[in-house]
């Protein structure tokens, strides 16, 4: 599907039909039956990867076939209607968010216009208010007193399969960055939401294949992009001979390695595609300078997890070979890259998952001797954690001017900012690698934008859609692109990585996007190192 | 329409109370069984929903952190925003409960062509949502001085507080003013702000509706429909409630039994509808959770048995490429047979 120009979206998202910019709709919403049209919904899974997925102990994964969200058919199970309550059922009882979420909202619309969603395409249903409605009313309909006696009057309806597909629409344009459940006075979290949407769809074989694809791969090969042993390692030397060129450093990082005393885990993008690369070899650089004894893991060598995005079950599987491989190698604890999902499921999941990590030792940085108290029993330390104590021990020797060609800003993850609470330690690392600035605060820290190909929704079908999502965080970088001369958008995700890099080509192609330990990488000086004048950084083409 | 059909069912209310207590004999069924019935309904009725919620488990630790968790000694913990201790969690559902913290975030944004979208503070939806729970609350509480006997020195000193700028006879409470105005500032706000408009229902206006025509009757009762309002009556029908002796003497005007009918009706309602929010925000993990999950583990009751992709089979399928790459394996190949 073609990106329309951006002359173009300029002008549709303020003048287009949308709610957010002042056109009401004539119909109510749930007179309103969803549309899908090639550009508007993301590829289903192919049948494949589904049957995989399958067949794998621990997951279910049914219905595999071939199917189109333009067909009027999906070819759901013939008792798809009863599947999905029974699902919902199970769900109530399972998740106690879940059933205050659907009680206790009182549609007072203070969440309307904090997604990005909403903002970048006005469609009603996109706010999260709305989102959890859809699933509100069915709840209501069948789950609740009110909603059997009044029927819609009490905002229930019965589940159709029109309505299963305005979920398929609608769960597939969130990103569960959870920036409402900021705002919201119950605190009532829309990513809640969208998880159990898509918990559901998968129980009658809805889904998208840019989730499940990654997800079986992550699974079979240890990492989403498919990468095999060999190659994770080819990709991983190549960048070793790449700081060799740059810097006369020669590294050789070790795989699988038995007794090293840190197992490092990142997003497998950042060994895979730019510029996550240069990402990549910060870290290479970083762990050089100190003498880190670390290891990296072909097996665990997935740091995201688009279990995340598909049901708690996948997500329980797939992070479940950090800890399998930490116990294996014998190691003390766990490093983990920039990522933010990665880093939702590692602060809030994986210990309660697949803990307790009994096998392994409260972090202490061998570097400085700070122990990681706030990671006692996941064990677990980020990167900007062990970087920013690294800095503050004085164990870098950090050039600053080696980043002059940097003028940059950061953008917060959703998840490490909401979920987590980390948002000061990757400040603390650029104010010593670089020149920098904030963008306007209602777009940063707990009320960071999302890039708006969240969760699994980076796949360039949709990239309309990803390109209105996204202009909530593209115009705050325009903001102080223009005002400050920022040239770099700096953040601590792969995917962040990836999807600012196609939203900053579209509507501000002045700015480049980076990983915080690239900045790190650049500005760091090395003994014995014979770098002559890079000006571009660990970017610089020789 | 749905406001309008909430308009209707109020009136519908006030007539079934105005004409049927005027009955004889039925005094005693608006007076006595409707408040039982509805006091009944009510506390069962959000006891079962807030026990139904508590039946869930919280199987993840989700709370929402909106500020620095607590991390590195240099570098400043937010301990409201990403409460680490059970102190912090407490200070942050109070201040949440008792001043809508969350809504005092509150922004509005605009899109401008450019396009240019900018964020603004907005604090409408706080300050009425204030005026109006704080309203209530004192009202609620208020009230007690008819139901007790002798009148605990609190509620005096609210009741005197309330009225304390004596404007008129018997002096105006603000709160009073502060409950009808509230409710008529919500219920406008719904029908303005586009984007709650569409998203309301009539259960969002109804809820309004009620409470505003409990603030008016109650207001009516106090400073315009007195004829026929025997003080003393009522109060000795309100202690009667509660000691479970209820007696009507003498005639009780009927806007009365309309004030109280509506208000029965209010607690009926409440537990089956989104006026639990009262009990729910309590109990909502986004904010009533520590931020330490990585510190201390939270335990799951329904934890599933899943195994990862056991590292022997992965091994298994990649040895060979392994091995070729030098990478670490637990089984060597086996040996190749020498075929001569």
């Amino acid at each position: 599907m073609a990106v329309p120009k951006l002359e173009q979206l300029s002008k549709s998202v303020v003048q287009g039909p949308s709610l957010a910019t002042g056109a009401i709709p004539t119909k109510d919403w749930m007179d309103i039956p969803v549309h899908f049209h090639e550009g508007n919904y993301a590829y289903p899974a192919k049948k494949e990867k589904v049957e995989y997925l399958n067949s794998q102990k621990g997951l279910f994964f049914p219905n595999a076939r071939e199917w189109s969200p333009e067909d009027d058919d999906w070819k759901l199970p013939e008792n798809w209607k009863e599947i999905i309550l029974n699902g919902l059922k199970e769900r109530l009882d399972k998740f106690r968010s879940l059933k205050i979420f659907m009680d206790c909202c009182v549609r007072c619309g203070a969440c309307a216009d904090k997604c990005h969603f909403f903002l970048g395409t006005g469609d009603p249903k996109n706010m999260p208010v709305l989102r959890a409605e859809l699933l509100r009313s069915v709840y209501r309909n069948d789950f609740t007193l009110a909603g059997k006696i009044l029927g819609r009057m009490a905002g229930a309806r019965e589940m159709t399969v029109g309505v299963l597909k305005e979920w398929f629409m609608y769960s597939y344009q969130c990103t569960e960055c959870r920036r409402c459940s900021v705002f919201c006075p119950y605190g009532i979290d829309t990513a809640e939401v969208t998880m159990m949407l898509r918990e559901l769809l998968h129980l009658v074989g809805v889904g998208i294949n840019w989730i499940l694809e990654p997800a079986s791969n992550s699974n079979r090969t240890g990492n989403h992009m498919g990468l095999q042993p060999h190659t994770f390692k080819d990709n991983v030397d190549f960048l070793t001979d790449d700081i060799e060129n740059l810097t006369g450093i020669r590294i050789t990082p070790t795989f699988n390695r038995k007794g090293a005393e840190v197992l490092f885990i990142t997003p497998s993008a950042d060994v895979f595609a730019e510029p996550g690369l240069y990402t990549a070899m910060g870290y290479l650089l970083l762990f050089e300078a100190i003498g880190l004894d670390y290891t990296w893991s072909t097996y665990a060598s997935e740091g995201g997890n688009f279990g995340l995005f598909t049901n708690n079950e996948t997500m329980k599987k797939l992070n479940a070979k950090m800890y399998a491989e930490a116990k294996r190698l014998g190691v003390k604890w766990i490093l983990g890259g920039e990522c933010g999902h990665m880093w939702r499921v590692l602060h809030q999941y994986m210990d309660t998952m697949n803990g307790p990590a009994d096998f392994l030792e409260i972090p202490k940085s061998p570097i400085t001797g700070t122990v990681f108290d706030n990671a006692a029993s996941t064990k677990m330390v980020h990167i900007s954690e062990f970087t920013a104590d690294l800095i503050k021990n004085g164990k870098l020797k950090l050039d600053k001017s080696r980043n002059s060609h940097v003028k940059a800003t950061f953008h917060d993850s959703c998840n490490t900012s909401r979920a987590m609470g980390l948002l000061d330690e990757p400040r603390y690392i650029l104010d010593h690698v670089v020149d920098w600035v904030e963008m306007p605060e209602n777009t940063i820290r707990e009320q960071t934008f999302c890039c708006g190909s969240g969760t699994g929704l980076n796949t360039d079908e949709i990239m309309e859609l990803r390109m209105r999502s996204g202009l909530p965080r593209a115009n705050a970088v325009k903001y102080v692109h223009e005002k400050h001369d920022v040239n770099m958008l700096s953040c601590v995700c792969a995917i962040d990585r990836a999807t600012l890099t196609s939203l900053m080509n579209y509507w501000n192609p002045d700015v480049r996007v980076c990983g915080v330990t690239e900045l790190v990488g650049n500005a760091l000086v090395l003994e014995g190192e014979t770098r002559g004048e890079l000006d571009d950084g660990l970017r610089t083409m020789l | 329409m749905k406001y309008a059909f909430s308009f209707l069912a109020v009136i519908a209310l006030i007539l079934i109370a105005g004409v049927g207590s005027q009955i004889a004999g039925m005094p005693y069924f608006f007076g006595v069984f409707v408040p039982y019935v509805a006091i009944a309904v009510f506390l069962v009725g959000f006891v079962y929903r807030v026990v139904q919620w508590a039946k869930s488990p919280v199987p993840f630790s989700i709370q929402t952190t909106c500020g620095q968790g607590k991390s590195l000694e240099f570098i400043k913990h937010n301990r409201l925003e990403a409460p680490d201790t059970t102190a912090e969690v407490v200070a942050r559902m109070l201040l949440e409960i008792f001043t809508f913290r969350s809504l005092f975030r509150n922004t509005k944004s605009e899109i401008y062509d450019g396009p240019k979208i900018t964020y603004e503070s907005s604090k409408w939806l706080w300050l009425f949502g204030i005026v109006f729970h704080y309203s209530f609350l004192i009202v609620v509480i208020r009230h007690m001085r008819l139901f007790l006997n002798p009148v605990p020195e609190v509620v005096a000193f609210l009741d005197w507080a309330d009225s304390m700028f004596e404007i008129g006879t018997p002096s105006m409470y603000m709160t009073t003013a502060g409950l009808i105005a509230g409710a008529a500032l919500l219920f406008s706000r719904r029908l303005v702000n586009r984007h709650v408009r569409y998203i309301s229902l009539a259960n969002d206006y109804f809820p309004l509706v009620l409470i505003f025509a409990i603030g008016v009757t109650g207001a009516l009762m106090r400073h315009f429909l007195r004829d026929g309002i025997d003080i003393v009556a009522i109060k000795q029908l309100a202690v009667g409630l509660v000691t479970f002796h209820p007696v009507i003497d003498g005639e009780i005007g009927a806007i009365f039994y309309i004030h109280v009918f509506l208000v029965a009706s209010l607690l009926v309602y409440f537990p089956f509808s989104k006026l639990m929010h009262l009990g729910g925000v309590f109990l909502s993990p986004t904010r009533n959770m520590k931020n330490n999950s990585r510190a201390v583990r939270h335990t799951n009751p329904w934890n599933p048995d899943i195994k990862p992709h056991s590292y022997a089979g992965y091994e298994d399928e990649f040895r060979e490429f392994m091995v070729d790459a030098g990478i670490p394996v637990e089984k060597e190949l086996p040996a190749q047979k020498d075929e001569a």
